[in-house]
């Protein structure tokens, strides 16, 4: 039929369409947001896995700049005064300067910072980091964000590094890091309100109802939840997860947690606010220092051992710098002068003698300290407790929406 | 040139609306609705059904801002209102002082002045230990990690949004139209609610909308002053966006907040009888 003597044709061009100016500019403006929608998707960033000549391919044309930028937690280096002795002596031996940041706050803050810079393959302003095992790490390593680490060039690690220390699960062959310092999740307590603790199951006790203090990293409590039911949080199932919610929701329920807190739990158990707490070891022991007559326990059922990790981001401009550093940190004179300001475990286990023969040669307070630092459990652990010290879980991606969908409900309600 | 002087004067502010709040959001908007994780990345799939979920798994949530940031609200209004009163009417030659005296918590950084809180009320603290032990309030008496910490922390850190624009508005009321409503023979409190109160209206209306909206989407006082049951919105949206980088849900959440937050607004200006709602903001 020839359109010109189509009926609806006609109509439709020579009457009103009943479509106003301003219907016409709502339409446009729709399908323009629509566009605009469907532009924007986030690309999948999974990395390819490692070729087998990844290391040597990404080191092979890196060279010494003299410059570092090196960033790290708040007091997780000696000082002195505005001073940092062990990077000065890094300096003089190498003729690498330092320029050091104290820019890590929180984990889970920090990668939140760095990824779109990541991911868009930016300077993120650091050649050096300090990242915890932790689902953050996991994801670093993941999309490919980490350098793999030339280990022909980290001799002092291979020699001097405790073999706990070594090839960790979430880092296999420690492929991209190695640990800056460690720490446990144990228990803390004030011993003017608490009886003698030794179980978890302190942390369920009604005496201590509304003085009770967790963690609310989701991983912290959820191994505590875990030692509970004696399920070592390694090999736990999804099953496990939702029996060890169900415990912690319990002890929420009844009232007995004060606050789930973050690293602010210590400040509470020194004011008063808990009485018994999930406390990190470094922590406790730099209050225990200062004075305060509070107790550190690995409980029977378990604990966490966690470590902060040195790693180079894929944008580092001065990655052999960096380099430089890690292996230079596992020198145990240099350890020891780490370990003696940081009170977390270090992970050169030499530098226990190191600090008793300092001791030795000291006098009053200083020698009382470092006596401490060299004998206390909470920085060299036992054989008995190191035992009974699980890791953080290492979770996929998909694993992790249901482990956070059980846990967070419970710190987060 | 004459015809574009006015188009030219609103580009400044009209592309820095542009860029900096309507590309993000649409850009969150976009987000809301897309599937994936942050490891293998989001796509876009039109999933209007997070919508649906983050108000059935966060509702309890959604109500608590609500019901916190209405309370914070009330209790600002009650406590600003009389202040501001007072500094407009008897604050005579001082009255720059008294303002500098209500906006010098503002020197001082939101999260110190927060954190400070936590040391004085601490169960063993400076203000709760003496009263314990003189037995005026039994052992395990806390403030820390209540609804009432909460709120109080939010009017706290507020309240001179509050006085600030009930103060402008009443600083306008002219004294002789309440002269002049007492030579009518109007009783104090008569020239008060019928001259006074309609005239500071819309300093109420400002004050209320600048402390609510904030309020509700707080999340720094529910962190430091709050417990496991004072979890608020701004927690939730915190910690998917950035503990589980989950920021299709974030964005959801956002959204939510942000359309309840402007459909309640706009019936409370329809309830005051504001005819409209900008202009008597602006004011």
């Amino acid at each position: 039929m020839d359109p010109r003597t189509t009926p609806a044709f006609l109509r439709g061009m020579t009457q009103s369409r009943s479509v106003t100016r301003r219907d016409a500019f709502r339409l446009a403006g729709l399908s323009a947001a629509g566009l605009a929608l469907s532009a924007c998707g986030v690309q999948g960033r999974k990395a390819a896995p490692p070729k087998k000549d990844a290391v040597a391919d990404y080191w092979a044309s890196k060279q010494k700049n003299g410059t570092l930028r090196f960033a790290n937690w708040p007091l997780y280096i000696d000082k002195d005064g505005k001073k940092y002795p062990s990077l000065e002596l890094f300096t003089a031996d190498t003729g690498i300067k330092v320029t050091y940041a104290e820019a890590i706050q929180e984990m889970p803050v920090f990668f939140g910072k760095i990824q779109p810079q990541l991911a868009a393959g930016n300077d993120i302003g650091h050649d050096l980091m300090v990242m915890t095992n932790s689902i953050q790490l996991n994801r670093a390593i993941q999309l490919g964000y980490l350098v793999p680490l030339d280990h022909s060039r980290l001799p002092n690690f291979a020699a001097n590094a405790g073999a706990r220390f070594k090839n960790p699960v979430w880092d296999p062959g420690n492929a991209y890091t190695v640990p800056w310092a460690g720490g446990i999740t144990g228990i803390a307590y004030n011993p003017e309100y608490v009886d003698e603790v030794t179980s978890i199951e302190d942390l369920w006790n009604p005496k201590y109802k509304g003085k009770v203090g967790m963690m609310s990293d989701t991983q912290e409590v959820a191994n505590f939840g875990m030692f509970a039911l004696g399920v070592d949080p390694d090999t736990s199932t999804e099953a496990d997860w939702r029996r060890a919610g169900d415990r912690l929701r319990r002890q929420r329920d009844a009232g007995l947690v004060r606050k789930y807190y973050e690293n602010d739990y210590i400040e509470a158990l020194v004011r008063g606010d808990v009485w018994i707490t999930m406390a990190w070891s470094g922590d406790v022991f730099q209050q225990v220092a200062e004075g305060k007559d509070l107790r550190f326990v690995v409980p029977a059922e378990g604990g966490t051992i966690w470590t902060d990790n040195l790693c180079i981001p894929k944008t580092a401009q001065n990655p052999v710098d960096a380099l430089t550093l890690m292996d230079y940190v596992y020198q145990p004179k240099i350890a020891a002068m780490l370990v003696e300001y940081i009170n977390y475990i270090a992970p050169v286990p030499a530098t226990k003698d190191i600090l008793a023969a300092k001791a030795a040669g000291e006098k009053g307070e200083d020698k009382e300290f470092l006596e401490q630092v060299a004998t206390s459990p909470m920085i060299y652990p036992s054989d008995a407790d190191m035992a009974k010290l699980r890791s953080y879980t290492v979770l996929s991606t998909a694993q992790e929406k249901v482990f956070e969908g059980i846990f967070q409900p419970i710190t987060q309600g | 040139m004459k015809r574009l002087t006015p188009y030219l004067l609103v580009l400044p502010g009209g592309l820095w609306l542009a860029i900096f709040m309507v590309v993000p959001m649409v850009f969150m908007a976009s987000v809301s609705t897309q599937e994936g994780d942050v490891v293998n990345g989001f796509a876009q799939t039109f999933n209007v059904g997070v919508y649906g979920e983050v108000l059935g798994q966060y509702g309890t949530q959604f109500l608590r801002s609500a019901s916190y940031g209405l309370a914070a609200t009330a209790v600002s209004l009650l406590l600003a209102y009389p202040v501001a009163y007072w500094i407009a009417f008897r604050g005579g030659a001082r009255k720059s002082t008294y303002l500098l005296l209500v906006l010098l918590p503002f020197f001082v950084s939101f999260v110190l002045r927060t954190v400070s809180w936590k040391f004085l009320l601490a169960d063993d603290g400076l203000l709760l230990a003496p009263l314990k032990s003189a037995g005026l309030l039994p052992g395990d008496f806390h403030v820390l990690q209540t609804t009432a910490a909460v709120i109080g922390g939010l009017v706290y850190n507020y309240l001179p949004f509050m006085i600030l624009p009930i103060y402008v508005a009443l600083e306008r009321v002219d004294p002789r139209t309440v002269e002049a409503a007492r030579d009518l023979y109007a009783s104090r409190r008569g020239a008060f609610t019928r001259i006074v109160l309609p005239l500071s209206l819309p300093g109420v209306f400002a004050g209320v909308l600048m402390t609510f909206v904030p309020m509700t989407a707080d999340y720094v006082n529910a962190a430091i002053l709050g417990g496991p049951e004072n979890t608020m919105i701004g927690n939730i949206i915190q910690t998917e966006y950035l503990v589980n980088n989950d920021y299709p849900t974030a964005a959801a959440l956002s959204f939510t907040l942000m359309a309840a937050m402007l459909v309640g607004i706009f019936a409370y200006a329809r309830a005051l009888g504001t005819e409209n709602v900008l202009e008597a903001a602006a004011r």
